[in-house]
């Protein structure tokens, strides 16, 4: 179950990380993007930070509603409309049903989807959020599952975004969108967001 | 990394105010925010809104002006601007005729200004979109995200501001702009890559006499790697290219843009302009117009671009037609 508290200390959580792994997502981009995925992300979740720290909020979706909006405005390239999208599906779900983490990170999915286009398989972000929602829809998730499918995006061939200009040279690399994505679900696993 | 720079996270904010102070006649900053608007602006007149990722000046904001574009909005470099700043950019464009937004075909520009576009509408401003897509070094499109917007863009720019500057209508200059894409098409070759000033190295590594055909303007891989070759081969190669993509008629008629990439100096600009003329001297096709210079640049890349337009109707005039902007 959402609650302002813990959305907040989720996201907070997800913003320590990135921070922290500012230089490696940066690094694996460089791989096979452009090399800037960690500065963009980590210029996005420190202006989010800052927009929560302000606030008092009544409604988790309030949190994540903020969250989206500081994310879309700063993060730029592909990630800000993604994650943009993603946070403000899930502060309208959370605005219908605040118990649900399975309806409200599907709702996020959706979000991206519509957004990006990307399916199951195209090496992106949603080759995390995918098996993390169908995980939740079985009851759980564990740091090893998330782990497991940022891992497994290696073995995938990029056929969206602008890792796709490298076709088969993607092969063997992690996608830089799909480990900030494990950080999200790192940080709520954590935050012990999920009621058992 | 050897660069004249401040703070690597500054580069955009104060390449911008540079900017305006320069071309404070011509163009203004609309406050807080990375747009660059005309100064002078026309009632009436559909408002041509391009952008994108910072570090291929004088894209785009270099091309704001009559004739060109009315507003131009800077993204970090080598990443979109967000919705927000587009969105800025275009009710700061607008003139009551509608806006027309001309976005290169890459995954973050596309969806940032679709984002804008939708914001835009819902405070009731007409809004069109035209993607560019004139690199034909993608091949294989279908199975990326398409292919890429490049120093066609500029042309696209040149041929709709005029058209706009001459009273088209949205509709129509939408209808021109869909015609005048397919006619459009980009080739580069890279020395070497372009180091953005956050990540501090370049973006890949080429030895010293190797280069790469078909590399895209924020270092995406090309088709070919090869050892350095002289100007007449490599115009020999992107000739080819192109004369395939169009599958050249006799008694065509052409436009063509040499852009240089950044580091490469108009001297070799020239020498490869040269080096096009005879390639296309062996070809049944005229060329009626051309450009030379570093219009779409990617930072310090060394490299150059031929472009190719395919000229139809009365296409040529509008190339002609006067601008008055910085860096056309």
């Amino acid at each position: 179950m959402l609650t302002v508290d813990n959305t907040k200390a989720w996201l907070e959580r997800f913003a320590d990380k990135i921070e922290t792994n500012k230089a490696y997502l940066s690094e694996l981009d460089s791989v096979i993007g452009d090399g800037d995925h960690g500065n963009n992300m980590a210029r996005g979740v420190k202006a989010m930070k800052e927009k929560l720290s302000e606030e008092d909020y009544a409604q988790p979706e309030e949190v994540l509603k903020d969250a989206s909006m500081a994310l879309l405005s700063k993060i730029g390239g592909a990630s800000g409309p993604l994650y943009g999208s993603a946070l403000l599906a899930m502060s309208k779900q959370a605005g219908q049903d605040s118990a649900d983490l399975h309806a409200i990170i599907k709702a996020g999915l959706e979000g991206i989807t519509k957004r990006g286009k990307a399916e199951v398989g195209e090496k992106t972000m949603v080759d995390v959020w995918s098996p993390v929602v169908e995980h939740l829809a079985e009851g759980t998730v564990t740091i090893e599952d998330v782990q497991d499918s940022v891992e497994a995006t290696k073995e995938l061939k990029a056929s969206k975004g602008r890792a796709s200009y490298l076709g088969e040279r993607s092969l063997g690399e992690l996608d830089p969108g799909a480990v900030s994505s494990g950080f999200l679900f790192e940080a709520m696993i954590e935050g012990e967001i999920i009621d058992e | 990394m050897k660069k004249i720079i401040n703070q690597p996270d500054q580069v955009v904010d104060q390449m911008l105010k540079g900017f305006v102070y320069a071309n404070g006649e011509l163009v203004k900053r609309v406050p807080n925010t990375t747009v660059i608007v005309q100064k002078h602006k026309e009632k009436n007149k559909v408002a041509l809104v391009s952008g994108g990722g910072s570090g291929h000046e004088p894209a785009h904001a270099g091309f704001v002006g009559k004739g060109m574009l009315t507003a131009a909005v800077a993204g970090e470099v080598f990443t979109s601007p967000s919705p927000d700043q587009v969105l800025e950019g275009i009710k700061a464009a607008d003139n009551g005729a509608g806006v027309l937004l001309i976005i290169k075909n890459y995954t973050g520009d596309v969806m940032n200004f679709e984002m804008a576009k939708e914001l835009a509408e819902a405070e009731g401003i007409v809004v069109e979109q035209l993607i560019v897509d004139d690199d034909i070094a993608v091949e294989d499109s279908t199975h990326t995200a398409g292919k890429r917007g490049v120093a066609g863009t500029v042309i696209v720019h040149k041929i709709l501001g005029a058209a706009a500057d001459l009273g088209m209508s949205l509709t129509d200059m939408k209808a021109l702009g869909d015609e005048l894409v397919k006619q459009v098409k980009s080739i580069g070759v890279a020395l070497t890559a372009a180091t953005v000033p956050e990540v501090g190295k370049p973006g890949f590594s080429l030895a010293d006499d190797e280069m790469e055909y078909g590399v895209g303007i924020h270092s995406e891989p090309g088709y070919h790697r090869t050892k350095v070759k002289s100007s007449s081969a490599i115009a020999e190669e992107l000739v080819s290219k192109l004369k395939q993509a169009f599958d050249f008629q006799s008694g065509e008629t052409y436009g063509l843009l040499v852009n240089g990439l950044g580091a490469t100096p108009l001297m070799e600009q020239y020498i490869f302009l040269h080096d096009v003329e005879k390639q296309l001297a062996n070809e049944d096709v005229s060329v009626a117009f051309k450009k030379v210079g570093a219009l779409m640049t990617s930072l310090d890349m060394n490299g150059v671009s031929l472009t190719l337009v395919k000229l139809e109707q009365d296409w040529l005039k509008l190339w002609q037609h006067p601008v008055d902007v910085t860096d056309w």
